[in-house]
């Protein structure tokens, strides 16, 4: 019944026999130790749940571990790098972007990869790449500006009006 | 928009949140994370029928199954007296059903086994024999004679009326309306919600079986009330009963009540000597626990013909579910609902209620509101705007005209409230300007030549929290005050320890805030702890608003203690009389020396290690906080909305608020609260509602029918603010988590309305969908 | 959240795949996106005893132009809804899918997501189905019997079911390439991001010399399955667009859908949207020049 999958995760190459029903969620959380991903609903509909697949974002409630064999996965834990937070994390609390903080890995993991192929998205472009993710504390509106702080972060623009 | 605050001191500082630092690194410590040894999984098995006998259950198939350990039905509970649990307003309910099942999606079984995917496994395999019977799902035909009679396991109940109760003057209501020159009137359903934080319920119960010791880690916004009921429902000595309530991913009152899932793994973990996790999935907690609202109201406005307002009268019938199981105030049978004058000086009110049970979920919990001033505060803001349309006035003119004015405070409302202090008028000035509200009505007008709809909805709210005065306020007979216990340790560093529980409030920060302005230790330095029973003072915990008008007060209160202590200590340091010392934020000094001082750090390392003879070493203390009154915020917002006149889409261009909740001691937390309530108040006036088709099987029990907004359709709110401080609070706060929930649906719909009240429109009930927009424009057009 | 126990097989070339199909045909179901068939199997509403997860099948992922002939658009079965969102050439040549693909669940479901799987899958609330309708689309399924090319318009089988054999592997979704003055869009009422469609409504026109040559209109969520309005198209072929003629068009889709009334909403109310919205893509044709 088991099989042995290999998967790259934060980075680390990790193997382990897994049953194939068992939801990517849960081979992160209980196999692999990895609590910052969370489960929010039973129908692919909160996003709390979200990692990164090979950069790109899905929901690891709506896969099974089996199919990430071979990939490279990237959780909440892997998002700091050196003992240093990453801009986005940075954001979310110079912005108060969390409040439970039940929704906040998973939201700043889609910032990442948003912020990955956008270095500079507008209100509504941020707006739009969160709208997989559920939040029932902030509004949003925090989420958008610390995603926005973490934008100008990574990406300072030049002081305007400055020649040089 | 934070006003930065550059006095001395801790209030009003905007700093960030201690508790930010573990979430963002992944590591925060919910009910899901927690795992022991040898720890066992439950899952439960629920009904498929609103309403049916059970004629047997048959568990031999899912016992046999390898890594099952138990399957606990309900006649294995009630062997130990455990089948049925009282409610938080004296009802009672079934922890497992035994005799019948009374909604769709009760508990019926539990399977206990070595994983969840055998639990789940093993609940295919249980098998119940039901006999189906007719659901009362409408609470009006539950209350008609000869409708099924749901609580027949109730000695002497013979109908499903569950109480009546009434406040106010009903003679002298009676004689404004006979004065009155018109007559208004709103008819409204509340609809059934349900506060679904992103993190459902659950627990994980650990009864050891040789020290008989209960340690119930658990999704609780109320631990150490939830200790007491566990104590006296399951008969175990309280002090063996640890409830430790870990990072709470939301609450908005869902974690308020104790639910089926608690007591079965508890009672499983008692019996079979291991711990047992049991973590709700959505469907069950959506279809099962903790709803709310759920009110059909009826309330008539008595006007004078230039739109003064003489008396209020409301009838409500609350749809209750098969048990009377509200979280709130005992002695009140609806909660605060008689608030419902708002906002208004109301010569006369009277307010009838009644509750009703229905083959439903049983909860009726404070969804973000302090007991049932959500509903309230939406009635009375919709009537105020269907009489602005009637008599012809702006909805705007027709608040300012009926307002309390500033100089009646304190006042005594019709249905015996004492407001505390408030100035409505300066709120809504502040918002009208804000919004450019006579700007917005030209630009109404202009568009509506054009055919487009735009809306102005406005609503003036005004809340009672902070639970309460322990003369008025009790839960099951224990009193609503909180608690704080605080010490300062020799390093000058402090622990503060708090009776209530935070789901994402800030209570770390913001409670270190109250601390560091009392005594002058800066917040970094102040560790606040919650939700361990064995190690934090007792509460009532946190919801309805109450954590900072009660606990925050408290907290406030035992610093002062250790100040008074302080300054002893100091006067003994600097070998001068007490009356010689004065106190700026951190410190003693001699009056007229002022480089001769003792910071409180230094003052506590002599606590322990030069205290004055005579006195007791050490810097710590408690209070336990009885409020002298509740405290009253308001608000006003402003919503400005776009209809689509052929399809009734409405999206929302404009959110303006203004808030004024007293001193706000950290007001980037503030605004973060009021943004999310906004959100809340949002999401109920367009999309949350929990429905039952006419068997009663619940429509909207997961995330694809119970639609939560995304940041796509959440509006972008602008935010500003008054400051009346509440006369009796040490520091002047009047609690603000749930204002935006209580005020703005009002505001949602007022928009709505308003964009197509020239069409006759005059109600739409909430949610308001596209389709129910459409129908109410059609409904007017046959009569227009 | 914990499916029933089933074997995994994850074959690495088409052949495989078809082979494993061919075997197993009752017993397995194709994973692909899982978008639609992991959220059964967690709630046990499915439970097959085998999956054959492509994913790792070569030669699925394509997203071109074939030019020969008319030419026509080839979409793989493992092409997702992310990468239509963003495909220029759809932006460009394919304009009602290019419409559709943002408004198809939401960011993180897309990055998974197949529109083959879609189709396949035939929820009459799907988007992908009246798309497909309007297009006159076709699927290609291989087996290891062969190859049969299914018109959109006999694909559809009722709800949930279309006429794929259970050891066929449904390998691209095919669209003709427009003519050269075509336009085409995809309007959807739906009340949050993630929602299935309350009303979705497909349209594409092409014209020549002003008259309309071609028009499709695909219905979504107001029947048993995706409708095909054709009345409504007949009525346009060999006219211009004019106020009157879109109108018509508009009742004629309008009393083609089959709503029934439920929490989103009516049925009169979902037919008024048909009419609406069918109105409003047609107009917005009309501005777009195709006339
Ligand atoms: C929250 C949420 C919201 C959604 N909203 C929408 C929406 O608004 N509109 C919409 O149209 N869809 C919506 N969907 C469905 C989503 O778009 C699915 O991804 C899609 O319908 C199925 O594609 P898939 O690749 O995920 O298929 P899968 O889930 O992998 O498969 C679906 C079915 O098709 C079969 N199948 C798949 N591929 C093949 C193949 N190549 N050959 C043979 N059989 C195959 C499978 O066996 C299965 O029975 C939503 C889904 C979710 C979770
Ligand atoms: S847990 Fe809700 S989408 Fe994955
Ligand atoms: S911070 Fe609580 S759900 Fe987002």
């Amino acid at each position: 019944m088991h099989r042995s999958i290999t998967v790259t995760v934060n980075g680390q190459s990790r193997t382990a026999e897994v049953e194939p029903r068992m939801l990517l969620v849960y081979f992160l959380r209980e196999v692999l130790d990895l609590r910052g991903v969370h489960v929010g609903c039973d129908t692919t509909s909160c996003g709390v749940c979200a990692v990164l697949l090979d950069g790109v974002p899905v929901k690891s409630c709506t896969m099974f571990a089996v199919q990430a064999d071979g990939r490279s996965l990237t959780t909440v834990e892997g998002l700091a790098s050196n003992g240093q937070k990453h801009a986005v994390q940075e954001g979310f609390k110079e912005e108060h972007g969390l409040q439970c903080g039940f929704c906040t890995p998973a939201m700043m993991l889609v910032a990442s990869a948003l912020l990955e192929e956008n270095a500079n998205p507008s209100e509504s472009e941020i707006r739009w790449a969160i709208s997989g993710n559920l939040c029932r504390c902030t509004g949003y509106q925090n989420i958008v500006k610390a995603v926005q702080h973490a934008a100008a972060t990574l990406n300072p623009q030049p002081a305007s009006g400055r020649t040089t | 928009m934070a006003v930065t605050d550059t006095s001395p001191g801790w209030l009003g500082k905007s700093i960030k949140r201690k508790e930010d630092d573990r979430f963002i690194a992944g590591r925060g410590n919910y009910i899901e994370d927690i795992n022991l040894p040898a720890m066992l999984h439950m899952a439960i098995l629920r009904s498929p029928y609103a309403h049916a006998r059970i004629n047997g259950i048959d568990a031999s198939a899912a016992s046999a199954l390898p890594g099952v350990v138990a399957v606990v039905t309900g006649e294995l509970l009630a062997q130990h007296k455990l089948a049925w649990m009282p409610t938080l307003s004296g009802d009672t309910q079934a922890v497992l059903a035994t005799d019948k099942v009374r909604f769709q999606g009760q508990e019926v079984a539990c399977v206990i086994a070595e994983d969840r995917y055998v639990a789940h496994d093993a609940l295919e395999l249980i098998e119940v024999d039901y006999e189906p019977l007719p659901a009362v799902v409408d609470p009006f035909a539950a209350l008609d004679d000869g409708a099924p009679l749901i609580r027949d396991d109730k000695d002497g109940q013979t109908d499903n009326r569950i109480y009546h109760w009434e406040a106010g003057d009903a003679e002298a209501t009676e004689r404004a309306f006979a004065e009155a020159d018109r007559v208004v009137t709103v008819n409204t359903h509340y609809p059934r919600s349900h506060p679904a934080p992103l993190e459902c319920c659950g627990c994980v119960a650990d009864v050891n079986p040789a020290s008989s010791r209960a340690t119930i880690y658990m999704t609780s916004q109320a631990p150490h009330a939830i200790r007491t009921v566990f104590a006296l429902v399951a008969g175990l000595p309280e002090q063996n009963i640890q409830v430790i309530s870990p990072d709470i991913g939301g609450g908005f009152g869902n974690k308020v009540p104790v639910y089926p899932g608690y007591v079965v793994a508890t009672a499983a973990s008692l019996l079979i000597g291991r711990p047992v996790k049991w973590i709700e999935d959505r469907t069950g907690n959506l279809i099962s626990t903790g709803f709310a609202r759920d009110f059909h109201m009826k309330g008539e406005l008595a006007l004078t013909n230039d739109g003064r307002m003489l008396g209020l009268r409301v009838k409500m019938l609350s749809d209750q579910g098969y048990a009377y199981a509200d979280a709130q105030p005992s002695k009140l049978k609806a909660g605060l609902f008689h608030i419902v004058t708002g906002s208004y000086d109301m010569p006369a009110a009277h307010v009838i209620t009644d509750g009703a049970y229905t083959n439903k979920a049983p909860g009726g919990v404070a969804y973000r509101c302090s007991f049932r001033v959500t509903e309230a505060s939406f009635l009375i803001e919709r009537l105020v705007q269907s009489a602005a349309y009637d008599l012809g006035i702006d909805p705007v003119e027709l608040r300012r005209k009926n307002f309390i004015r500033s100089d009646q405070f304190p006042y005594t409302s019709a249905t015996g409230f004492v407001y505390d202090s408030g100035d409505y008028e300066g709120a809504l000035d502040l918002a009208l300007e804000k919004a450019r509200y006579s700007e917005l009505r030209a630009e109404q007008a202009e568009l509506r030549k054009e055919g487009k709809l735009i809306g102005i909805g406005i609503a003036s709210m005004t809340e009672a929290l902070g639970a309460g005065p322990s003369r008025d306020y009790d839960i099951l007979g224990i009193k609503m005050f909180d608690s704080a216990e605080l010490r300062v340790h020799p390093t000058g560093k402090a622990i503060l320890k708090l009776g209530v529980r935070h789901q994402g409030q800030g209570h770390e920060t913001t409670f270190a805030q109250i601390v560091a302005h009392e005594l002058g230790i800066p917040p970094d330095d102040i560790l606040v702890h919650e939700g361990d029973t064995d190690n934090t003072p007792y509460g009532l915990g946190t919801y309805a608003s109450r954590s900072t008008p009660v606990a925050g007060a408290a907290a406030a209160m035992v610093a002062r203690k250790l100040r008074d202590k302080s300054k002893k200590i100091a006067a003994h340091l600097l070998e001068v009389a007490e009356e010689d010392l004065e106190w700026e934020i951190g410190k003693f000094s001699v009056k007229g020396a002022p480089d001769r001082s003792k910071t409180i750090q230094e003052i506590a390392f002599a606590a322990y290690t030069d205290h004055p003879p005579g006195m007791e070493a050490g810097l710590e203390g408690a209070h336990y906080y009885d409020p002298p009154n509740l405290t009253f915020p308001f608000a006003t917002y402003i919503v400005v909305v776009e209809v689509d006149a052929e399809t009734g889409e409405w999206k929302p261009r404009q959110v303006v608020a203004v808030d004024d909740c007293g001193v706000r001691i950290n007001p980037m937390i503030v605004e973060g609260q009021i943004m999310g309530g906004l959100t809340e108040g949002f999401a109920m006036s367009a999309m949350q509602q929990i429905t039952f088709d006419e068997d009663g099987n619940c429509i909207g029990a997961n995330f694809m029918d119970y639609l939560l907004p995304t940041a796509w359709e959440t509006p972008h709110f602008d935010l500003y603010e008054t400051c009346t401080p509440s006369p009796h609070h040490p520091i002047g706060c009047k609690g603000v988590g749930e204002s935006a929930t209580v005020g703005s649906p009002a505001a949602f719909v007022n928009a709505v309305v308003d964009a197509v009240a020239h069409l006759g429109v005059r109600d739409v009930d909430m949610p308001v969908t596209s389709g129910a927009v459409w129908e109410a424009i059609q409904a007017v057009k046959g009569t227009g | 959240m914990f499916p029933s126990q089933f074997e995994y097989l994850a074959p690495t070339t088409l052949e495989e795949a078809l082979s494993l199909l061919a075997e197993h045909a009752e017993d397995a179901k194709v994973l692909a996106g899982g978008q639609s068939l992991i959220p059964l199997m967690k709630l046990r509403f499915a439970a097959p005893a085998m999956i054959i997860d492509i994913n790792g099948v070569p030669g699925l992922s394509h997203l071109q132009e074939d030019r020969r002939g008319r030419g026509y658009l080839r979409v793989g079965a493992l092409v997702r809804n992310a990468a239509l969102e963003r495909s220029e050439l759809l932006k460009s040549r394919y304009p009602t899918m290019a419409a559709a693909a943002p408004l198809i669940s939401d960011p993180l479901v897309r990055n998974q997501g197949t529109l083959v799987g879609s189709l396949v899958h035939a929820d009459p609330q799907g988007d992908w189905g009246s798309v497909l309708l309007a297009l006159e689309g076709e699927v290609v399924a291989k087996s290891t019997s062969g190859e049969r090319r299914i018109p959109a318009t006999s694909f559809f089988d009722g709800p949930f079911t279309t006429v794929l054999r259970s050891d066929e592997l449904a390998v691209e979704a095919r669209v003709p390439a427009p003519g050269p003055r075509s336009f085409g869009t995809y309007l959807k009422l739906e009340r949050k991001v993630g929602d299935f469609a309350t009303v979705g409504v497909a349209v594409s026109v092409s014209t020549e010399r002003g008259v309309v040559t071609r028009a499709g209109i695909g219905l979504t969520g107001v029947g048993p399955a995706n409708i095909k309005a054709v009345d409504a198209e007949q009525a346009l072929v060999g006219h211009r667009l004019t106020g009157k003629a879109i109108q018509q068009a508009a009742h004629l889709a309008a009393a083609a859908s089959e709503p029934r009334s439920d929490v989103r909403g009516s049925a009169d109310y979902k037919r008024e949207v048909v009419r609406v919205y069918v109105a409003r893509g047609l107009h917005q044709a009309f501005d777009a020049k195709a006339a």
